[in-house]
């Protein structure tokens, strides 16, 4: 699907989210964040977290069932290559303090440099993989 | 339900309906984007636009609030060095990114819509970030 109506009005969207997680409690809306929390958050820091992604699994799930343009429930990707990549995307995303979201949308909106330079990095990382994957060893990706 | 919990559960819906409808849960959508020397498709640019002009307005405002609504303090990240930890995590999220194309938020919404590679990608990220967390641990051990 590449329509630029639906995505600026679909990034609106994700930037209205953010916003309001951070003026009603307070906090960043950065899902790699909210998940790592799961786990290692105190107790009660821990309520919020599920309820954000129980929302954006029930309703990004559910709209991949009526949007035209969803992707197919087809396994497109090799099997090794969807691990090594989730792997590498939790334990980096880890490492980095932040993902698309939590160092994209919200680390560009407070105008943070160290999230402006997580950015550039993983953006140019992802650049050059797709290079060597796609155009050096020309596999089907 | 209290209202932190449903202020977090309507923003969680809300951010999901953006990736389903922008087609950012399409992972060949994002490595499109990706590959810039290539067969380029510009989606994410204008995902990434409109999520960041509305945080980069919304988010100076909201911050000149004494506090949240429902909260008693913001609660922003602390760390503002670009330091070696930043730079190579971001590197290595990156080039995972960059074989698959999916990163955390697309993944889970794409899990819970019946995508199957969604169904093997999640549970591998889970592992990674846990496989970081217990060296984090074992450093902090090895520091003391």
């Amino acid at each position: 699907m590449d329509n630029w109506v639906y995505g600026l009005f679909g990034g609106v969207l994700i930037g209205l989210s953010a916003t309001l997680l951070l003026w009603s409690i307070g906090r960043i809306a950065g899902i790699s964040g909210i998940v790592n929390g799961l786990g290692t958050a105190p107790r009660s820091d821990r309520p919020w977290r599920m309820a954000f992604l129980l929302g954006l699994m029930a309703a990004g799930g559910l709209a991949l069932f009526f949007l035209p343009y969803a992707p197919t429930r087809v396994q497109t990707g090799s099997t090794p290559l969807l691990l090594l990549a989730g792997l590498l995307v939790g334990f980096g995303t880890r490492m980095g303090g932040g993902c698309t979201s939590g160092h994209g949308v919200c680390g560009l909106g407070r105008l943070s440099w160290r999230s402006l330079a997580a950015v550039l990095t993983f953006m140019a990382a992802a650049v050059a993989t797709v290079y060597i994957v796609r155009h050096l060893i020309g596999a089907p990706t | 339900m209290n209202s932190t919990v449903l202020a977090a559960l309507v923003s969680g819906a809300l951010f999901g309906l953006g990736l389903a409808i922008s087609g950012m849960t399409g992972r060949h959508v994002i490595l499109g984007f990706l590959d810039l020397f290539g067969d380029f498709n510009p989606q994410l640019a204008y995902v990434l636009a409109g999520a960041v002009v509305v945080t980069a307005i919304s988010f100076r405002i909201v911050l000149r609030l004494p506090r949240p609504a429902l909260t008693a303090g913001f609660q922003l990240p602390a760390a503002t060095a670009v330091d070696r930890r930043l730079l190579l995590g971001a590197a290595i999220f990156g080039i995972g990114w960059g074989l698959i194309g999916f990163c955390p938020g697309p993944a889970l919404a794409g899990l819970a819509g019946g995508l199957p590679d969604a169904m093997i990608f999640v549970p591998a990220m889970l592992a990674g970030s846990y496989c970081h967390h217990l060296l984090g641990r074992r450093a902090k051990i090895d520091e003391e």
